[in-house]
């Protein structure tokens, strides 16, 4: 097992960066920390590479099962003998998968970034903040402790943060990152709450420890955290539910996904990196890594398989009405993440019951490369047109080539045509919703013809539809920087699919057999085709049949434009009731009375010392008369009172 | 002589040390308020003498009390005069509640 | 009730009088006359208890001496002749208040006091005042009359040295 000990520079490389780069990055390395940024990714992604292949195909599985292996654990705070926060590197099938995702990706857009950001004055600050959420994102994924992912798990808000409001001086950037923060940290007191829990029941805060305690049904705090309830629902539901709405803050789901589609005021990215790739896949990570726990409990499924499934059919919805390209991304992301909870909430633990597992996992791992994929070649796009807006565009395959090709590429790969990634990963969340839940499986079926279209309107609108007409052409499809990346995560689109996934990555950690159901598959393709042939008639060419459809569905049509105006619910609740009726009466009190107290008790203190300094007269007869009425107290007191 | 108890010499040496009291409460003119300090030593000395006389006749130390304390009390008259004057020549008045210069 | 007796009293009265004439009289040259009265009041009363020398000691010091310096320190500083602002009428309360209160709680200690009177003979020679103030045996006073007469000359000093005119400047 010490033969891993190398994965501690995993996550320790980018955070030496990030010091570096942030402390001295400014004033000595200036452009020269993109590299130095890159580099060390690229030394990280190496390193993860090498432990995938070390854990997959040397070790491999121990009696048909991938072992939990802890190479490094520390004892940080010790609460009591039995519960303490421990720092340590957890490997186990999805946290392997996600070292592999999350350095892969990220060294991708540092690449991209090389070109897209060159003549940023805040070059190095920019790869400092990169540094340090891929730190973040890597210390959560190989978190051991409950506790060290929930730090991390700030760490990656903070970062967030940062990114989006990388712009500063635009206040819509300052306003979506603050936005961003303040609805991921309040989904955060639910995931507190939740741990707190979990971790009282279950005596431990360890995440081996925890899930076998919990999972076993004779044992004590099962029993315990089981058989207490309060509302009606045991306090494991409770538990598992306050978790699960951490998780969907940070991935975005309904309804407390109205910062992701702001978010994208950020550099496109960074939107690629974290709102697209990895930091939005948190939830569902969290979700995945307690999984053994959520499948004890039918109604916390539940929660989690409707929430992904309202999720997913409203992004869709949303996104057909969208015109700002990253928007529409955003949308597609909230959409295929409420695709991989689904899965979650429908599977069981172990054989074929865990296919929804198994499925949701290869999701996240497909999804990545092909949603970065998107995210990056839009931004090609937004460098060369210099807008985000659909009108602005169109006609840009000529000019484009390599990204035209690699956008196609991702469109088809997320639409599920195959021989394309996405085609597998979503035939076996589709067969997993089939076998378990018929209504849930009829809303994937018709999300996944509503993604392929929207997908081809955006595809359309930007590379077809009108002729181009762009500004200054001047300095062409982009630096060489710019299209490595395309082109790497363009082959990985295709040929992920090809990976036996679930020899690898299921809910028990044995092998499982994913034979291709071939009748099965027509459906969802079919329904795919349908949906791209429906987009080509609308906006292959610029015509006035959309506008016609948009009128036609009247009052849903812009209601989906508005987003089903729920973030005008949010400010109307934040501004009518929570500021009015809690905040200002708060301050009133806050201002009257304990201030006023206070006023009032140095009002009374300066009175007193005036009245008193009226003492010091200056008239020696005065003294000499205060002298003896002094004396005259006293004798009394002492003669006559006291004997 | 024995026949006026004690006390009521005593008495009359209070009673002047009190009038020596309130003028010294009240007077505004300096010199005026060294003339009650006066009455006041002087009603001291009667004490002393008073007390000598009629509990311990056999020995002398009130009366040499007293010789000091006349004594002491011409010194410090003479040093008071000093004062005043100086006072005088820096105020051009003696009244005390001119120099009120420790007034906060 | 004897003549001496009789005689305590007149003389206990005339010097509490003109001391109260010495504390309130609106004219600071009355004041100065009643601080002398009473001064000769009490040199009375030493006059009256037998102790001369104490008696004429008083006469000699206080009323020649001191009286006469206060009244030069009155020439020298103001118009004599006018009459002295009064003293507010708070403070007059307050002072009197202080007084008779002091002058009760005082008679009321001294009153509870048993005396145990000793009827011998009291002898004031001078020779035997000034034998004791020199010697120094056990009753001795040598010590008190050197202090003393250093205490004159300091005393002496500090005066010229407050009441001196500081020197004009050179130009």
């Amino acid at each position: 097992m010490n033969h891993y000990s190398y994965i501690a520079l995993i996550p320790l490389l980018p955070l030496a960066t990030f010091v570096i780069l942030g402390l001295f990055g400014r004033k000595y390395f200036k452009t020269f920390s993109g590299t130095v940024g890159t580099l060390s990714l690229l030394a990280s992604a190496v390193l993860s590479l090498i432990t995938a292949y070390q854990y997959f195909l040397v070790d491999g599985p121990v009696n048909g099962i991938y072992q939990k292996i802890i190479p490094l654990q520390y004892t940080w705070l010790q609460f009591s003998p039995n519960v303490s926060i421990d720092l340590g590197i957890l490997l186990d099938p999805i946290s392997v998968m996600m070292l592999v995702v999350v350095s892969f990706v990220s060294l991708m857009v540092h690449i991209f970034s090389l070109g897209y950001m060159k003549g940023e004055e805040r070059f190095a600050t920019y790869y400092a903040f990169l540094s340090l959420f891929t730190f973040s994102m890597l210390g959560l994924v190989i978190s051991t402790n409950i506790f060290q992912i929930y730090m991390f798990w700030e760490l990656v808000g903070v970062s967030s943060f940062l990114l989006i409001g990388f712009y500063f001086e635009k206040p819509s950037a300052v306003a979506a990152s603050k936005k961003a923060f303040i609805v991921t940290r309040f989904a955060d007191l639910g995931f507190l709450i939740g741990i707190l829990i979990l971790s009282f029941h279950a005596h431990t805060l360890d995440f081996n420890t925890l899930i076998t305690r919990l999972t076993s049904v004779q044992s004590p705090e099962f029993i315990n955290i089981t058989s207490t309830s309060f509302l009606g629902m045991s306090v494991l539901t409770w538990g598992l539910t306050l978790v699960f709405i951490g998780g969907a803050g940070k991935s975005a789901m309904f309804p407390l996904h109205i910062w992701l589609p702001d978010a994208m005021e950020g550099p496109t990215p960074v939107s690629a990196l974290i709102h697209a790739a990895t930091m939005v896949v948190a939830g569902v990570y969290l979700v995945a890594r307690l999984f053994p726990v959520f499948s004890m409990d039918a109604i916390a499924l539940n929660i989690v398989t409707y929430v992904g499934l309202v999720s997913a059919l409203i992004a869709a919805v949303i996104a057909c009405t969208q015109t700002d390209i990253k928007r529409v991304l955003a949308y597609s992301t909230m959409s295929q993440i409420g695709y991989m909870m689904f899965a979650l909430g429908v599977a069981r633990q172990g054989g074929e019951e865990g296919l929804g597992y198994m499925g949701s996992m290869f999701h996240l791992f497909t999804h990545a490369f092909f949603k970065s994929l998107l995210f990056l070649g839009a931004g090609a796009v937004i460098h060369m047109v210099h807008s985000n807006d659909m009108k602005d565009m169109g006609g840009l395959r000529k000019l484009m080539p390599i990204t035209h090709i690699s956008f196609l590429i991702a469109c088809l790969a997320i639409s599920g045509i195959p021989p394309f990634a996405g085609f597998f990963s979503k035939e076996e969340i589709l067969l997993a919703s089939f076998n378990a839940n018929k209504l849930v499986y009829g809303v994937a079926l018709f999300t996944s013809g509503l993604t392929a279209f929207y997908m081809f309107r955006l595809y359309y609108n930007i590379f077809w539809s009108k002729a181009a007409h762009v500004h200054e052409p001047h300095h062409g499809e982009g630096t060489w920087s710019m299209k490595l990346p395309l082109i790497i995560l363009a082959i990985m689109a295709v040929i992920a699919g090809f990976i036996p996934f679930a020899h690898f990555v299921t809910s028990d950690g044995a092998l499982l057999e994913t034979p291709i159901n071939y009748l099965f598959s027509v459906a969802p393709v079919l329904l795919a085709v349908a949906g791209i042939g429906l987009a080509t008639v609308l906006y292959k060419s610029q015509n006035g049949k959309p506008d016609a459809v948009a009128v036609g569905l009247g009052g849903f049509y812009k209601a989906a434009y508005h987003k089903f105006y729920i973030d005008e619910l949010y400010l109307f609740i934040t501004k009518k009731v929570i500021f009015n009726l809690i905040g200002r009466p708060a301050a009133w009190f806050d201002k009257n009375i304990v201030d006023g107290t206070m006023n009032v008790i140095a009002t009374l203190t300066a009175k007193l010392s005036v009245a008193i300094k009226g003492f010091q007269s200056g008239k020696v007869q005065n003294y000499a008369l205060y002298f003896f009425g002094g004396i005259a107290v006293l004798a009394v007191l002492f003669i006559y009172i006291w004997k | 002589m024995n026949e006026v108890p004690l006390t009521h010499i005593l008495f009359v040496s209070t009673a002047l040390f009190f009038t020596g009291m309130y003028g010294l409460f009240t007077r505004r003119n300096m010199i005026t308020m060294l003339m009650a300090v006066e009455l006041i030593l002087n009603s001291v000395n009667i004490n002393f003498v008073a007390f000598n006389k009629y509990l311990y006749p056999d020995k002398l130390d009130g009366v040499f009390f007293t010789i000091f304390i006349i004594t002491i009390a011409a010194a410090e008259a003479a040093v008071a005069i000093a004062i005043i004057i100086n006072l005088y020549r820096s105020h051009h008045s003696i009244d005390v509640e001119d120099a009120g210069e420790l007034k906060f | 009730m004897s003549a001496s007796t009789i005689i305590f009293y007149i003389i206990s009265a005339f010097m509490l009088i003109a001391g109260a004439v010495a504390v309130t009289a609106r004219k600071i040259f009355r004041a100065a006359i009643g601080l002398l009265f009473s001064l000769v009041g009490i040199a009375g009363l030493y006059f009256w208890m037998e102790v001369n020398f104490i008696a004429a000691v008083q006469i000699i010091v206080y009323v020649g001496g001191i009286v006469v310096l206060i009244i030069f320190s009155i020439f020298l500083t103001q118009k004599s002749g006018e009459e002295m602002p009064k003293p507010i009428k708070s403070r007059k309360i307050f002072s009197i208040l202080a007084v008779v209160l002091g002058f009760a709680f005082t008679c009321s200690l001294i009153s509870l006091q048993t005396f145990k009177v000793n009827t011998n003979a009291f002898n004031v020679e001078v020779a035997e005042i000034g034998n004791q103030m020199l010697s120094t045996t056990e009753h001795g006073f040598v010590l008190p009359f050197e202090a003393v007469s250093i205490l004159l000359l300091a005393a002496m000093i500090g005066c010229i040295v407050i009441a001196i005119k500081s020197k004009p400047e050179t130009k």
